[in-house]
């Protein structure tokens, strides 16, 4: 049994002590126990029934912690209360346990910590390490949502559109550590697809799978940003496009358009063409008139000005900018584009060099830096600006 | 021993060579310094004196307190006269001479035409926790 197994089995895991009259907290803490000594016995001594043993020793743990905290009612409470591992909770249990790591409540940071500890089953170690966060500070963060949210029980109505969100915040942390988020993200997505018929959760999924299908192709061997339209192609998996095409189609035929899946469109249409001077813009524009319509985000109308430099022309683009706020995330680096589109190669190299200075993470300053540094070599040739 | 090896976008010593910005260097030539600074960290991973490396954006603030009620006092964006960290490295290693060796290797990266860029780099001993011996 490997990891990831086992670390599916956790949301039930927790299901069953819930129904056995644990609370959420102390039930998610021991089954976390139960899951570290499972990480630690099982490669030597697998069990038979994995979710029997984890089970047991999860229902074990808590008892100890219920007697040790002389809390004698409750422990003849649960005592009384135990059964023979009764029937398997049904989906709706662990589809309650995304509702409720998710929780209008919790912070975003917070929510994320919890639905990967709870509903993904990583360890607080796993956790801490992807974010780069010494243990005991994630392990607090964790407590202390758990803390927040106590009095809230399973049974109560969730909202989705927060758990879809906190999916894709963690899908967006990408990899770091010893866990690769975006492969944990993709993997508790399609558990959740499978629980709920939602078509915006399929376009959760097919959005993380067409992205994901591109990664090796995103950065370089030597660490840098790789644009979409000079990526290799070639090394995109056609697997992972087509499960997400096909998990798109069949989202969109419900009729019930979202945001999520008007990205995966998007990303459909980019996956779809062989070459970057294939792609369909004129439909990714239509796109993202969707997605305006839905969000009514600047940062969407600030992509759709790419697309529409590409449809329409760069000054058709340029034009869409006049009415963005320029301190917007990526502004000065889609201004710097549009304007080399246009030939301003003087403006657009001092663009890239703001936008470098305005960027969010290294790598996107690097390749910044680069953008200006490529530019401002085309200027240095003598032919530049001479249209012969 | 930790040392800091600290990177400003400004202040410091007066710069040995005045170079452009690296926006304005050669593709090429900014290849060259990424690379780099990448082998540089890679090689501290190897030989196990690499603890930590951050960069950070220029934009930020001083922020303080301004009495009971009232909210902090900014002063910023920082002005252009003001010392700007860039970012740093933290590196664990036998002695100072060491520190400052690495800090030197780490200062001759490669600017325009190659050259090494004689970057003055900060370099600042952590203080430690007390040994239970030395009381």
């Amino acid at each position: 049994m490997n990891d990831a197994l086992l670390r599916e089995l956790v949301p039930a895991v927790i299901g069953v002590l819930v129904r056995r009259g644990a609370d959420f907290a102390s039930a998610e803490d021991a089954v976390q126990e139960a899951l570290v000594r499972a990480l630690a016995a099982w490669p030597d001594a697998p069990p038979r029934d994995p979710k029997g043993w984890l089970v047991t020793a999860a229902w074990h743990r808590f008892v100890d912690d219920a007697r040790s905290q002389s809390a004698r009612r409750v422990r003849e409470e649960v005592v009384h209360a135990e059964p023979a591992p009764g029937p398997v909770p049904d989906a709706d249990d662990t589809l309650a346990l995304y509702f409720l790591c998710a929780h209008p409540a919790l912070s975003a940071q917070a929510a994320v910590a919890l639905t990967l500890r709870a509903v993904g089953g990583l360890t607080t170690a796993q956790i801490a390490s992807a974010y780069l966060v010494p243990e005991p500070t994630m392990a607090q963060r964790i407590s202390r949502a758990k803390r927040r949210l106590a009095g809230e029980s399973l049974d109560q109505p969730g909202d989705l559109a927060t758990v879809l969100r906190v999916l894709y915040l963690v899908f967006n942390e990408g990899y770091g550590g010893d866990v690769d988020l975006a492969v944990e993200a993709i993997r508790i997505t399609r558990q959740l697809a499978a629980l709920t018929d939602e078509p915006e959760v399929a376009g959760l999924l097919a959005l993380m799978l067409l992205h994901h299908a591109r990664r090796a192709s995103r950065t370089a061997p030597d660490g840098r940003l790789v644009p979409l339209d000079r990526q290799d192609r070639t090394r995109w998996d056609t697997r992972l496009i087509a499960e997400g095409v096909a998990i798109l189609q069949a989202a969109l035929a419900r009729d019930r358009l979202g945001e999520y899946q008007a990205q995966a469109a998007i990303a459909a249409l980019h996956a779809d063409a062989r070459s970057a001077a294939e792609t369909d813009w004129v439909q990714i524009v239509e796109w993202y008139d969707e997605l305006v319509r839905l969000t009514d985000s600047p940062i969407v109308r600030l992509n759709r000005a790419v697309a529409v430099g590409e449809a329409d022309g760069p000054q058709a683009g340029l034009a869409l900018l006049a009415d963005l706020d320029p301190d917007l995330p990526r502004f000065a680096a889609v201004a710097a584009h549009l304007r080399e589109r246009a030939g301003e190669l003087e403006r657009a190299a001092q663009l890239y060099a703001d936008a470098a200075r305005a960027a969010a993470s290294a790598a996107e300053r690097d390749h910044l830096i680069r953008e200006a540094a490529r530019v401002r070599q085309v200027l240095r040739r003598p032919s530049a600006g001479d249209p012969a | 021993m930790k040392y800091l090896l600290l990177k400003h976008y400004r202040g410091g010593p007066t710069p040995t060579v005045d170079f452009p910005p690296m926006d304005r260097w050669r593709p090429e030539e900014v290849d060259a310094h990424i690379q780099f600074m990448r082998d540089f960290a890679v090689g501290l991973r190897e030989s196990g004196e690499y603890v930590d490396g951050q960069a950070l954006a220029p934009d930020g603030a001083f922020v303080r307190f301004d009495g009971e009620g009232r909210p902090p006092v900014v002063d910023g964006p920082f002005a252009e006269t003001k010392d700007l960290i860039a970012g740093w490295m933290i590196i664990d290693v036998e002695s100072w001479d060491r520190a400052v060796e690495l800090a030197g290797r780490l200062s001759a990266a490669p600017g325009p035409g190659g050259e090494p860029i004689y970057e003055w780099l900060e370099v600042r001993p952590f203080l430690k926790k007390t040994p239970p011996l030395g009381e």
